[in-house]
């Protein structure tokens, strides 16, 4: 668990998310609190409420950006902003839970909303010492 | 940019010689400062478009292009259908038909001020800006049908706005070929509750003042005159048009290897014109125009309200409406010969010149005003379309200023408050319901759009009219 981490790459007007963990799953979490903190810090959004995302995909990199962008659909749609996130991935199929509140924006102060994930700078892949890495680039 | 791998044809004119897979050269526009600032990637994203099926003449790159997805952002390429030409949900990315709207107020700048603070109040309370923000209008799906085939005829319809207001915007309002039918449900709940709201990121409300004329006679006929307020407003299709792009994209790039198409790059992702793929996303995406037509249409009505309690006086009128994330059926003469042709531009403005036949007839003699949007703080353009630009860039001109620095870098450069007081210091005042958003939108984090106009007015893509400088803001 102490190598899951996400941070943020620039890419021209927009912002690249990126996330390691200890399997594909966990590195999918860690770019989803990266995309998270593209709009506000993770943080400080308190799990009062749950949305369930289910996807699938021909390999993992179409499932990475499948999953963010059902992430940002959920956001979108439940007006929320998710602070946790739970992936499982079994083959192609991809189950999550991604716990959050509605955006305040008092209390949230929300830079931007996250158009879609795209396929720019798209990978997901094991780094030699064992990690596992995803990334792509977000439009905002 | 490396300028060794560029061949000068003019000042402002520079030619990547066809190699590899490109079916056509690069052309890029722009001074040598201009060019050489550009990312590498703008080189490669040029070439790779020069490598799509049916491609015309060229695949070019306006003076404000920058890194985007597949296409560059300031991309301009058209595409033959009669030669197995293809439309790119990539080449007209997310934010479908996000666009600029400039309107006339019949203030002076003298009007405003001791009503500035106001105004700016009031205009934050009555347009919905940022995340989350959800707009009064609800659509049941009939509602929802209407409003992607009519655009702003349908809003103007449903009394969002005077008839008059449709003379003035691209296609007067209405994109034919609208395709409800092809829009998901997922696109629809997205925009359920976002009409008439502003978005956020580089989506903004602005009042400005003409601070300068370069044609008087082209300002005449546009009715601009020097300290005059003109309100303009930047946002696009919302989450209707970001999900159709989302979609579209995955199922572009999953069926390019059954058409055929070798991608060089994923966000490429396009299909042939006249495949049930390309006839389906043509018709999404025209419904998705339309949503940010209406968009525009309904907030510009918002706009008048708020003027019309703060500053009574005021008669706001259409000065013109573009939009940038499109792709349109367009007809051009190539090699002597007029052909249908679909036209994609990304993060481009059509500038059509003087006589072209889609001009409302005031405007014909001179040709289309082009609104370059400047960043929070900085100066705005009118130019006015060339006839030279047809032969340039299918009537294409730049859009706005493009970004100098990440969002990652302005928000460790700036403080969302600190620009907001500095602005207030030189007299704009500035609204947000987010600082953080503000910090990411500071005006040192764009490129100098003074340098980026006079390459397109030098390179003939469009000719300077006026300058606008900010008095208000309303960021998303």
């Amino acid at each position: 668990m102490s190598d899951a981490r996400y941070e943020h790459f620039p890419h021209g007007a927009d912002v690249g998310v990126r996330g390691f963990g200890a399997s594909p799953a966990e590195a999918f979490e860690q770019a989803a609190l990266a995309l998270t903190a593209a709009i506000t810090d993770p943080q400080n959004v308190a799990a009062k409420d749950s949305a369930e995302i289910r996807c699938e995909g021909p390999d993992l990199e179409m499932l990475f950006v499948d999953f963010l962008n059902a992430v940002v659909y959920e956001m979108s749609v439940r007006g929320m902003v998710f602070g946790r996130y739970r992936v499982q991935i079994d083959g192609g199929r991809l189950s999550a839970v991604a716990h959050g509140e509605r955006v305040d924006v008092a209390r949230h102060s929300p830079a931007v909303e996250v158009k879609g994930a795209t396929f720019t700078c798209l990978r997901v892949a094991q780094l030699p010492e064992g990690r596992w890495l995803a990334q792509c680039v977000v439009d905002v | 940019m490396d300028l060794g791998r560029l061949e000068r044809e003019s000042e402002h004119c520079w030619r990547i010689a066809p190699s590899g897979e490109m079916r056509v050269p690069g052309i890029i526009y722009g001074d040598e400062a201009l060019v050489r600032e550009m990312d590498e990637k703008v080189y490669e994203q040029v070439c790779n478009v020069a490598t799509l099926p049916g491609i015309v003449r060229a695949s070019y790159a306006l003076p404000d292009a920058h890194w985007g997805y597949g296409f560059p952002i300031g991309g301009v390429a058209a595409f033959d259908p009669d030669e197995g030409g293809v439309v790119s949900a990539g080449g007209v990315g997310f934010d479908i038909s996000c666009g600029v709207r400039t309107l006339h107020t019949g203030l002076t700048l003298a009007d405003l001020e001791p009503k500035k603070k106001a105004l700016a109040d009031q205009l934050c309370r009555d347009v919905p800006a940022g995340v989350g923000s959800t707009g009064r209008i609800r659509l049941d799906d009939a509602e929802m049908d209407a409003m992607l085939e009519g655009g702003a005829q349908w809003a103007v319809e449903r009394g969002y706005g005077e008839p008059a207001d449709l003379e003035r915007i691209e296609e007067r309002g209405r994109m034919s070929g609208a395709a409800p039918q092809h829009v998901s449900e997922r696109a629809r709940a997205r925009q359920r509750d976002q009409m008439g709201t502003l978005g956020s990121g580089n989506h903004y409300l602005e009042i400005q003042h003409v601070a300068e004329i370069f044609d008087d006679d082209i300002a005449a006929v546009f009715g601009l005159t020097r300290g005059a307020i003109l309100a303009t407003i930047h946002c696009g299709s919302r989450g209707l048009g970001h999900q159709i792009g989302t979609e579209y994209l995955r199922d572009m790039a999953a069926a390019a290897a059954t058409h055929g198409i070798r991608l060089p790059d994923r966000e490429l992702a396009c299909a042939p014109i006249r495949s049930p793929i390309g006839e389906a996303y043509l018709g999404a995406m025209a419904a998705a125009t339309n949503c940010a037509l209406a968009n525009r249409q309904i907030v510009m009505h918002l706009t008048r309200q708020a003027f019309a309690r703060v500053l009574p006086s005021a008669k706001l009128t259409m000065l013109f409406d573009v939009s940038h994330n499109t792709c349109k059926p367009e007809r051009h003469t190539v090699d002597g010969e007029e052909k249908l042709l679909y036209v994609h531009r990304k993060g481009a403005t059509r500038a059509l010149g003087p006589g072209h036949k889609s001009l409302p007839p005031e405007l014909a003699d001179v040709g289309q005003p082009v609104l370059v949007g400047g960043s929070m703080g900085t100066a705005s353009y009118v130019l006015c379309g060339t006839a030279e630009a047809e032969g340039l860039s299918f009537s294409s001109s730049c859009h706005g200023a493009g970004r100098a620095l990440s969002r990652h870098q302005a928000k460790r450069t700036w403080r969302g408050r600190q620009v907001v007081d500095d602005l207030a210091a030189r007299g704009i005042l500035v609204r947000s319901p987010s600082m953080h958003g503000v910090a990411e939108e500071a005006p040192g984090a764009y490129k100098n759009i003074h340098a980026v106009v006079d390459a397109a007015h030098r390179a003939g893509l469009s000719r300077k009219v006026a300058r606008l400088e900010p008095v208000v803001c309303i960021k998303g």
